[in-house]
């Protein structure tokens, strides 16, 4: 039988990558990520998990080892938050270009200067365009599972996928979490069939310099120039839609948990204004929600769980009835409007959707977000469209602007 | 000598179409190192003139496996193929990272230190052409004072070479090596030598560059021999802490006669801007050197 306990989500996230019997691991200490390698070491030196933990000197290295690792076929894993994660950009991009099934949770932080260690999403955010499937969690049963997830989705499209998580918020709060059964894991999830890129026998040079243009091997058959080497990565990431669908879908069968594939939402059907938010800003969401609908007003939220690759049309399909979208998130594109925003604007041009957009930034550094200022804000703006004013930039929640 | 020679195995692994510069230096250490590693080693390496020399897809020169990677990451991307290959019960594999000077004692030199503080079971290949060749003769650390290269293009480089080697050292590594193309059987021997033994292992070779320092590509064998004949260059081990010259090194150590730094210098493009004084400084420097390995190899 499945057990709940009660844990933090960084316990959540580093028991599920032991029951996905990772291999590799490699990982440098930041918080708000820190108590997640802390506790896989404790796995890897008791024994109860049986992997090479490779404790390097900086997060580029935490994932290079990941990186050769999984290019010789071993289940790799890392963790990190902030400027662990922009420190290994370089990585992030190196990882997805070599198309690797790696897994890596991105404990949310906000991104300095100046220093803060609390939480917002701009880490993550801002390395959207590095080809990484992305998908955010709203509490730490949906860390565990989506973890367990990741890889099976990982291993599917040969994309790395990244878990993102609110950190503190999530990392650092303990909530009862049911606990999969290993046997279950282990069905789910087959050992990683060794891709034997680098095979002594069969000599390759993986990841040379690529021309511009296609080319004939030395048997005159043509290969892919750079061009269609990314259009591939693409590709990949468009298909993975479909495959994160499904993956849940098959996870909720076995496990009796459906998070949504892509989205999620909560009462959305038939509501007139829609909310979408995209991890623990979301989950925060629904008691104002609750409460706004107590009060006569028809709201409804929309949960965003993959950020990359983007539900454009699923989007579309959850919103087509909306008379109003209000958008909150914790990070911000500097100088345009909220990341989250942005994608949904332009997610919907082109749609039937033509209604009243606004958008909250909030949440930056830490600063609280509450469900009554939640509820105050969609107040205010379901006010203010009244009123008229339909599109306004991006409101800085909770932020003295003037 | 001919005996030894017999014994260098007569299988290629570079193939005809390498694309480095005629008379590169790292190009004939390459052969060596490949012919002396031989089957069952894995290479990473990161962007450099190497990875040009390997090919450009989807043709390659070289029959070995290789992981490129990126410029600072080589020695991890060597951990993470010893880990991997560990987590598959591939241990028997030998992993070997080769980097540039560039890639080792400058945007390298942190993942090198952690790998082996790591004690990670690898060897690690620094060619050392005394600069950033692949993106043009940029000064690197390991350039050493008086040259000219196209960040020091008027006033020369102001600063002595970093000297690895005992920066090495200091980590404890349990084998270090210098060698020279222009020693073919030195170079293999220790290369042969070093697939046998296990832990962290730091390789460095000295290799000329005929682009990069001004002379003639066929003079590459030349400036290698010259380099050694005035102990610019050391070819020498390390083990466990020992220092031991070798090959021709060892010889001048035991005569104790070297020729003067002047041969080396006149004969390069690059030292054309160097001042008397600098020159005197690098004479100095070398003669430093060589007398604290020579007490180094008398403890
Ligand atoms: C992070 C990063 N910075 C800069 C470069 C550009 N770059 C590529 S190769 C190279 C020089 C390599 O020099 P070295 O390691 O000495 O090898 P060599 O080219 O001399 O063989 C540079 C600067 C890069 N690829 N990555
Ligand atoms: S620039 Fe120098 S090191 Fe690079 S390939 Fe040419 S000769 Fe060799």
């Amino acid at each position: 039988m499945s057990k709940a306990i009660i844990m933090t989500g960084n316990s959540a996230a580093a028991l599920a990558a032991k029951m996905c019997r990772i291999q590799v691991v490699a990982a440098y200490p930041i918080t708000p990520q820190t108590s997640i390698t802390e506790a896989i070491s404790n796995y890897v030196e008791s024994g109860e998990l049986k992997a090479e933990y490779v404790r390097v000197e900086s997060e580029h290295s935490a994932l290079t080892v990941c990186i050769a690792a999984s290019t010789v076929g071993a289940r790799a894993f890392t963790s990190t938050s902030s400027h662990g994660l922009l420190y290994m950009h370089e990585q992030v991009h190196w990882a997805a270009g070599s198309r690797l099934p790696i897994v890596m949770c991105c404990v949310n932080r906000g991104v300095g200067a100046p220093w803060s260690i609390f939480n917002d999403q701009q880490d993550s955010v801002s390395q959207r365009d590095t080809g990484w499937i992305q998908l955010y969690c709203r509490d730490n049963q949906e860390i565990i599972d989506t973890v367990i997830q990741a890889y099976k989705i990982a291993e599917a499209v040969s994309v790395p996928v990244m878990v993102c998580y609110d950190g503190f918020v999530l990392s650092h709060t303990m909530m009862p979490v049911v606990v999969p059964m290993q046997e279950q894991v282990d069905a789910f999830l087959p050992p990683l069939k060794t891709s034997g890129h680098l095979d002594t026998a069969n000599p390759r040079n993986i990841n040379p310099v690529v021309f511009p243009w296609r080319r004939a091997d030395s048997q005159g058959v043509m290969r892919d120039g750079y061009m269609e080497i990314r259009y591939k990565l693409h590709s990949a990431l468009n298909d993975a839609r479909g495959v994160i669908t499904q993956v849940n879908g098959e996870y909720a069968r076995v496990f009796g948990r459906d998070h949504g594939g892509l989205l999620w939402d909560y009462n959305a059907n038939a509501a007139e204004i829609l909310i979408v938010a995209m991890g623990s800003i979301a989950s925060e969401s629904m008691p104002a929600i609750d409460s706004l609908r107590a009060q006569g007003i028809n709201v409804g939220l929309i949960g965003v769980r993959a950020f990359r690759p983007f539900p454009k049309l699923e989007v579309r399909e959850k919103l087509a009835g909306a008379k109003a979208i209000i958008v909150l998130e914790k990070a911000i594109s500097y100088g345009h409007d909220g990341a989250l925003a942005c994608e949904l604007k332009a997610a919907l041009y082109g749609s039937a959707v033509r209604v009243p957009f606004h958008s909250y930034v909030a949440g930056l550094g830490g600063r609280d977000v509450n469900a009554k200022e939640i509820e105050a804000a969609i107040t205010d703006s379901l006010k203010q469209i009244a009123e008229g004013n339909l599109e306004p930039p991006t409101h800085w929640l909770n932020c003295r602007t003037e | 000598m001919p005996e030894k020679l017999f014994k260098v195995n007569l299988q290629e692994y570079m193939l005809p179409g390498q694309r480095a510069c005629q008379g590169c230096g790292l190009s004939l250490s390459f052969r060596y190192i490949l012919k002396a590693l031989r089957e069952d080693t894995i290479y990473t390496i990161p962007a450099s003139c190497l990875t040009v020399l390997c090919g450009l897809y989807p043709t390659t020169a070289v029959r070995v496996p290789i992981l490129n990677c990126t410029f600072p990451s080589t020695a991890a991307s060597a951990s993470g193929l010893v880990a991997g290959l560990r987590a598959l019960n591939r241990e028997e594999t030998t992993v070997v990272a080769i980097a540039g000077d560039g890639g080792t004692l400058d945007i390298g030199i942190q993942a090198l230190s952690g790998a082996v503080e790591r004690e990670t079971d690898f060897i690690f290949v620094c060619y050392d052409n005394e600069g950033y060749m692949n993106t043009g003769t940029q000064r690197s650390s390991a350039t050493p004072i008086g040259a000219t290269t196209t960040t020091t293009p008027l006033l020369t480089k102001q600063q002595h070479k970093k000297d690895m080697v005992r920066i090495m050292a200091a980590q404890d590594v349990p084998y270090i090596s210098v060698s020279s193309p222009s020693y073919p059987l030195d170079l293999y021997d220790k290369f042969v030598k070093a697939k046998r033994i296990g832990g962290s292992r730091y390789m460095q070779i000295a290799v000329p560059c005929p682009p990069g320092w001004g002379y003639h590509s066929k003079d590459t064998v030349r400036m290698g021999k010259i380099a050694v004949e005035a102990g610019i260059v050391v070819l020498c081990e390390i083990e466990e802490g020992k220092f031991k010259f070798t090959g021709r090194s060892k010889v001048i150590a035991e005569r104790g006669k070297r020729t003067t730094v002047n041969q080396y210098l006149e004969k390069q493009q690059r030292f054309r801007r160097m001042s008397t004084e600098q020159k005197e400084q690098f004479q100095q420097w070398v003669d430093t050197r060589w007398e604290e390995y020579r007490e180094w190899s008398q403890r």
